[in-house]
């Protein structure tokens, strides 16, 4: 036994008060499906059902889609942006004052580790608000030319690694800009945008504003077939990605997609060494490696490979795998049954192909959905586990030996979203990021979000930006 | 041993260069100023943002019910019950001796600390009044807090210690001579002050505050520790910012390191500005999650505090009857 053996301290669920059933809020009210369906979501950490949501139909696509158009036509377009601004002040600040609640039900509907959702996921939603709400008043010295003008109503499907995150990043341009929107949450996370719907409610948004749908992926599609929404924003699979890009070709509809990623993560031999090795765990055991932008490839110098696996290895033994809710928890469940299929399918591919797996020792709940952090060494570029995005805490570790190598290798693959550069050289750093094609290139971090900072790809990662004063474009006729 | 580069090997993997023993690879580091400027100037950098973010993310760690009880009596074990003023006397000494031994007279089961810290002019109190107590005696020596004397007048600083019966000796770096570049000199001084001790504890003070950067953190703790040094110490306590958990996550990445390269185990002695129970609990999980819990005894782990003390008491009390104790219910010396 460990001599300094943590007691468990597991944050309170009494500060959420999780309704038996929710429905779908459309324009400003929690309405019954008209269909009347609805499915269950659950606690990936237990399985047990948190609740049950309503699924929204064709019907309450086209609902929403009528709400969210008489209000940006009537109220919420013509609003002054200094009066928009405040509503978004107001939702910045009570998401503040209900963090906890949201970090809770957060790691509870997802599995994040609470550590997570509470220093990171709640904290950048309230800043993404604050961000765009100061924005609203200022969209003519945006760059974007005079007044320019919102897109109308905006459908907007997020993905259940950061639900209530993505829906902030989504959301907080959109109004901004003067649009008004119909949010699609994930299937398997749909709690924290509900609770934001009562946030909605409470900062007594004018109704229909927002609409927040809930449903699986035919709700989605619904949601896109309906050609009338004047901008399609999704964030998810590229599989899907490319699906509502086919869907909406030659429409009118403005479409951006941020889709997935195989980011490489490159050591060099004078990297901040210790950093170098946080930063690698950061960049793919962070949030169980469901990060579309995680460092899933870590390119590492060979005169200094050994080194790096060993601390590495050393450091992944200290990693603390268990309840979410414990806030000393460092790699919380797998989201679902799904995803922790397609994981232990990749893994078993890359030891079928002849990689080398290693996963420290650690104790695995017997309920709910887990996978332990590993390691593949040895990965040959050809190798899937080198190519596929994983979605999962698993890291394929590669070698290189020069700066050009190191470039080519991260380029070689059909995504480009990030990628980290570890050297303590500057020129250097300088001299990656101008040949790495990949939207986001970290220095000697990774994983950092800022909502002043945009991000998005290249190639099948999707494009579009968001964040910063180039998030404001996706929603601006300009 | 090669280049710079290559040491960055050595360090970092905890492998010697091939054929050699560990500590004989080092021994060839320390033989010339010039191999010990390009030892240490091979040494991994240190990423300021990063350092400070993992610091940051470990002291969020929750230390809860009978974790915490355990961190409070380990912590108390560990402190350096430390008196440093120019109007120390002889009865104040005396009652800190008295409250190192039995920190808290409600409770026997509560352990002593680890040492009394003084001025070597009353080491000789201290040592009167803890007799073969299980307390040790830690003077400051080397002109402490500057350390601006010369190195005869640093040594027989030392001298007085020890003659007094100190076991323990808090030295100073000479920071002036480190940031000058000197970093033989800095060597050579702990060495010479390390063949001074004999078999008394030499505990080197890098006074990180005035080091101002990690990089010469990681630098100066390697220098200590090559010269021979039982403990690294962060700070005199009369510098602010003394003792942060950057610079505790530093130096004991150091002792780590050079664990994995020679197999000794040096210590770490946090001094300055640690006050709280909540502190003093991130100062153990940052050792225990960095260093490794190796370094979770008193013999490898000082906390130099005075109102610490007090604090930990106050939780312990807490812990035990669900009630805080009030401020006059523990002795103030």
């Amino acid at each position: 036994m460990a001599r300094f053996e943590y007691a468990p301290a597991p944050e309170s669920r009494a500060v959420v008060s999780l309704r038996s059933s929710y429905g779908l809020y459309v324009d400003g009210e929690f309405v019954e499906p008209l269909e009347g369906k609805s499915f269950k979501t659950i606690n990936p950490a237990s399985e047990e059902v948190l609740a049950e949501v309503a699924l929204a139909g064709a019907g309450d696509v086209e609902r929403a889609v009528a709400a969210a158009r008489r209000a940006q036509r009537e109220v919420w377009g013509p609003m002054p942006g200094a009066e928009r601004a405040k509503y978004l002040f107001r939702v910045a600040r009570i998401i503040q004052e209900r963090a906890r609640e949201l970090a809770v039900l957060e790691s509870l509907d997802n599995g994040k580790p609470i550590r997570e959702s509470r220093d990171v996921d709640v904290p950048l939603a309230a800043a993404h608000f604050f961000y765009y709400a100061g924005w609203a008043d200022k969209l003519d010295y945006a760059g974007f030319g005079p007044s320019p003008r919102p897109l109308g109503i905006a459908g907007q499907i997020i993905p259940w690694n950061f639900p209530l995150l993505m829906a902030a990043w989504k959301l907080a341009p959109a109004l901004a800009t003067g649009n008004t929107c119909i949010l699609k949450p994930a299937e398997t996370t749909p709690l924290s945008a509900l609770v934001l719907a009562e946030i909605f409610q409470q900062a007594e948004l004018p109704p229909g504003v927002i609409n927040v749908l809930t449903g699986d992926g035919s709700t989605g599609a619904a949601l896109v077939a309906r050609r009338d929404l004047d901008k399609v924003a999704f964030t998810g699979s590229t599989e899907v990605g490319k699906a509502i890009q086919r869907e909406l070709a030659g429409t009118r509809t403005r479409v951006s997609l941020e889709l997935g990623g195989k980011a490489a993560n490159i050591v060099f031999e004078d990297a901040p060494f210790s950093q170098a090795i946080e930063g690698i765990v950061n960049g793919i055991f962070f949030n169980q490696g469901h990060v579309c932008c995680a460092g899933s490839r870590l390119l590492v110098q060979e005169s200094v490979a050994e080194a790096v696996l060993e601390a590495l290895k050393r450091r992944l033994g200290t990693l603390r795998l268990g309840d979410p809710l414990d806030k000393n928890t460092d790699i919380g469940a797998i989201n679902s049954e799904r995803q922790l299929d397609k994981i232990v399918e990749l893994a078993a591919s890359g030891e079928r192909e002849g990689a080398e797996r290693w996963s420290p020792s650690c104790s695995i709940p017997e309920r709910g959905y887990w996978f332990p952090p590993t390691i593949f060494t040895g990965v040959a570029p050809s190798q899937r586990i080198a190519r596929e995005e994983i979605f999962g805490p698993v890291l394929s570790v590669l070698t290189f030996r020069t700066p050009d190598e190191a470039v080519q290798k991260a380029n070689n693959t059909t995504y480009g979203l990030s990628a980290g550069v570890w050297t303590e050289k500057g020129s250097r750093i300088l001299w990656m990021a101008d040949r790495l094609r990949a939207g986001v290139v970290w220095a000697n971090t990774f994983n950092r979000f800022d909502p002043t900072s945009p991000f998005g790809g290249y190639g099948e990662s999707g494009f579009g930006r968001e964040g910063g004063r180039h998030g404001l474009e996706e929603y601006l006729d300009a | 041993m090669g280049t710079a580069g290559d040491q960055l090997r050595v360090v970092t993997s905890g492998e010697a260069a091939p054929g050699q023993a560990p500590s004989a690879a080092l021994a060839e580091v320390t033989s010339s100023e010039m191999t010990l400027r390009r030892f240490l100037a091979g040494l991994p950098g240190v990423d300021q943002v990063g350092a400070e973010q993992r610091a940051a993310a470990l002291a969020t760690r929750s230390i809860k019910a009978r974790a915490k009880t355990w961190a409070i009596d380990t912590a108390i074990s560990m402190v350096d019950l430390t008196t440093l003023e120019g109007a120390d006397t002889p009865g104040k000494v005396h009652a800190l001796c008295m409250k190192a031994v039995r920190p808290d007279p409600e409770d026997a089961r509560v352990p002593p600390v680890a040492a009394v810290c003084v001025y070597p002019d009353l080491v000789g109190v201290a040592k009167a009044a803890l007799g073969s107590l299980p307390v040790k005696v830690a003077s400051v020596a080397t002109a402490f807090p500057s350390g601006r004397a010369s190195r005869a007048v640093k040594l027989a600083d030392v001298r007085d210690a020890l003659e007094a019966g100190a076991d323990e000796v808090d030295m100073v770096i000479d920071r002036g001579a480190f940031l000058a570049g000197h970093y033989g000199q800095v060597l050579e001084e702990v060495q010479a002050v390390k063949a001074a001790c004999g078999a008394a504890h030499l505990k080197v003070i890098l006074e990180t505050g005035e080091l101002a950067t990690y990089d010469n953190v990681r630098r100066a703790s390697w220098t200590a520790m090559l010269a021979g040094a039982d403990f690294i110490k962060t700070s005199t306590g009369k510098v602010v910012p003394a003792s942060t958990l950057p610079v505790g996550l530093v130096m004991l990445e150091a002792v780590r390191d050079f664990a994995a390269t020679t197999g000794r185990l040096v210590g770490v002695k946090f001094a300055g500005g640690i006050r709280t129970t909540k502190d003093a609990i991130r100062y153990l999980v940052l050792a225990n999650e960095v260093a490794g819990e190796a370094w979770l005894e008193p013999d490898l782990l000082r906390l130099g505090a005075s109102s610490l003390l007090n604090d930990l008491l106050m939780q312990r009390r807490k812990q035990q009857s669900g009630a805080y104790a009030g401020s006059q219910d523990l002795s103030v010396e």
